[in-house]
């Protein structure tokens, strides 16, 4: 069973935000996700300062299996980019919510957050 | 829609925590936890493969021998002793393949092995191949197959089989010899060194956890894939089928031209290529950037196109390698579109891997 914590938000693409205490938006790709791709070998991150919209590409992660396209959930500038997860991207198979992640923005309008899916709705759209 | 078939392992896969996958009708083992610690395994130690779902087909009748030499592009002629094996392509009047397959001289005939894939349409050919040749096809349903490969597989093995060692010890590369109703060979698509065992089938899981004991570990399919594509071995249906000639899959040396009067199925459609000039060829591509080179990708050399057959992350060099169709005049480099981007790889010839190290330049 995919873990899929409470306290996250989800899109239907299979990333989480996580809103931290500064206001900024933490963003990954969930467990379910990297069960799918399987071993993870590649990833490619937003340049830092970079301006996405919401379902903008944001990324690369490159499996063993597939490739598959990483999206900004929400609008908002890239503020740090996780360089940890790029020298080691297995990190996002062993720690997706956690070292794992993949980069921070500043969102354009922090009301957004509140239109993405719950841990429940994402359970229910994955069917776990 | 037939439900998938099972191999006689099936439930041992699940009891290692296996994620089993529909593999060619088959319901198979893709990985048992991670592809890429399995492919280190395979590697490093030793590492065991079902390849059960593949078909052993034992060939007798006083034509055997001259039936193969007009079925298959290799010349059984050249099986010097028992037990000898070799690789050949079937191909069809076009001189597309059929198949790719291993033949090995057994004392009563040949013993046979085609991929899973294509065994219905292989037996179908074989059977309409037959007519007038005094030969007989046992298809050996009866048998589970088991790989085990890797640098310490022969000894794994025999410390499960000690009164067994001597004897596959002494097996030559490529050479399979029985003991009772098993078969031992010393084949496989790694790489690297080890055996390819036939067990009658409810003996199948017993052998399967002796070996685990021994420190043997189960492999799934996203391994082979990654181990074969890092050995250079082609993948039947996606780096050759029917619609490709084997001059231009890289199994040129798979056939026996000599004697010139041996008439084997899609002789002169060769001959006529190779007349006329073989367009294509098969390379190895290798991109040390970023990114992972995928079968279907474009590769673009001065204006012409080719195609990436198979592609992959290769564990053992860290970074992408793939087997690839491009034109014939294709030199050290080549670009290939990388998901719209033109990038540019190198040319190599392949393998890109033997027994656990880098050999292309």
């Amino acid at each position: 069973m995919s873990n899929i914590p409470a306290e996250l938000k989800y899109v239907s693409s299979h990333e989480w935000l996580r809103l931290e205490a500064d206001g900024s938006v933490t963003v990954g790709i969930t467990e379910h996700a990297q069960e799918l791709l399987g071993d993870i070998v590649f990833v490619e991150l937003p340049a830092v300062g970079a301006d996405l919209a919401a379902d903008e590409q944001a990324g690369v992660v490159e499996s063993v299996k597939a490739a598959s396209d990483v999206y900004a959930p929400i609008a908002g500038e890239v503020l740090a980019v996780n360089a940890e997860l790029e020298a080691n991207p297995e990190l996002a198979n062993s720690e997706p919510y956690a070292a794992g992640w993949f980069f921070k923005i500043k969102p354009a309008n922090a009301a957004d957050l509140d239109k993405l899916l719950d841990a429940a709705a994402y359970a229910a759209e994955i069917g776990a | 829609m037939t439900a998938p078939k099972r191999t006689p392992l099936f439930d041992a896969h699940v009891a290692s925590g296996a994620k089993m996958v529909d593999f060619a009708g088959w319901e198979m083992p893709i990985h048992y936890g991670s592809q890429l610690k399995e492919h280190e395994i395979v590697r490093s130690d030793a590492g065991m493969f079902d390849v059960s779902h593949m078909t052993v087909v034992d060939i007798s009748g006083s034509d055997a021998k001259v039936w193969l030499q007009k079925l298959i592009a290799n010349d059984v002629a050249k099986l010097g002793f028992e037990g000898k094996a070799l690789y050949s392509g079937m191909l069809n009047d076009d001189g597309g393949v059929v198949d790719d397959l291993i033949v090995y001289l057994t004392a009563t005939g040949y013993r046979m092995v085609i991929n899973a894939g294509t065994t219905d349409k292989d037996l179908a050919w074989m059977d309409k191949q037959s007519a007038g040749f005094d030969v007989q096809l046992q298809v050996r349903r009866d048998l589970a197959m088991l790989a085990v490969q890797g640098p310490k597989a022969i000894e794994k093995v025999c410390s499960v089989k000690p009164a067994l060692a001597e004897s596959i010890q002494a097996l030559k590369v490529f050479q399979g010899l029985p003991s009772g109703d098993w078969f031992y060979a010393r084949t496989g698509y790694t790489g690297e060194d080890g055996l390819e065992i036939m067990i009658p089938a409810d003996q199948a899981i017993p052998f399967f956890n002796e070996l685990k004991a021994a420190g043997v570990a189960p492999i799934g399919l996203g391994a082979r894939d990654t181990l074969r594509l890092e050995a250079g071995m082609n993948l039947y249906g996606h780096d050759m089928d029917e619609t490709v000639s084997p001059l231009q899959a890289g199994m040129g040396w798979t056939i026996a031209w000599n004697p010139e009067e041996r008439d084997f199925i899609g002789r002169k459609a060769l001959e006529a290529q190779k007349a006329a000039g073989v367009p294509m060829k098969q390379v190895g591509l290798v991109l040390e950037g970023r990114g992972v080179l995928r079968e279907g990708q474009k590769v673009v050399v001065d204006g012409a196109e080719g195609i990436i057959t198979s592609g992959t992350f290769s564990p053992t060099l860290k970074h992408s390698i793939a087997i690839a169709r491009v034109p014939a005049s294709t030199g050290a480099t080549a670009q290939v579109d990388l998901r719209g981007t033109l990038t540019e790889v190198r040319v190599v010839k392949m393998p890109f891997v033997r027994n656990g190290k880098k050999v292309f330049e």
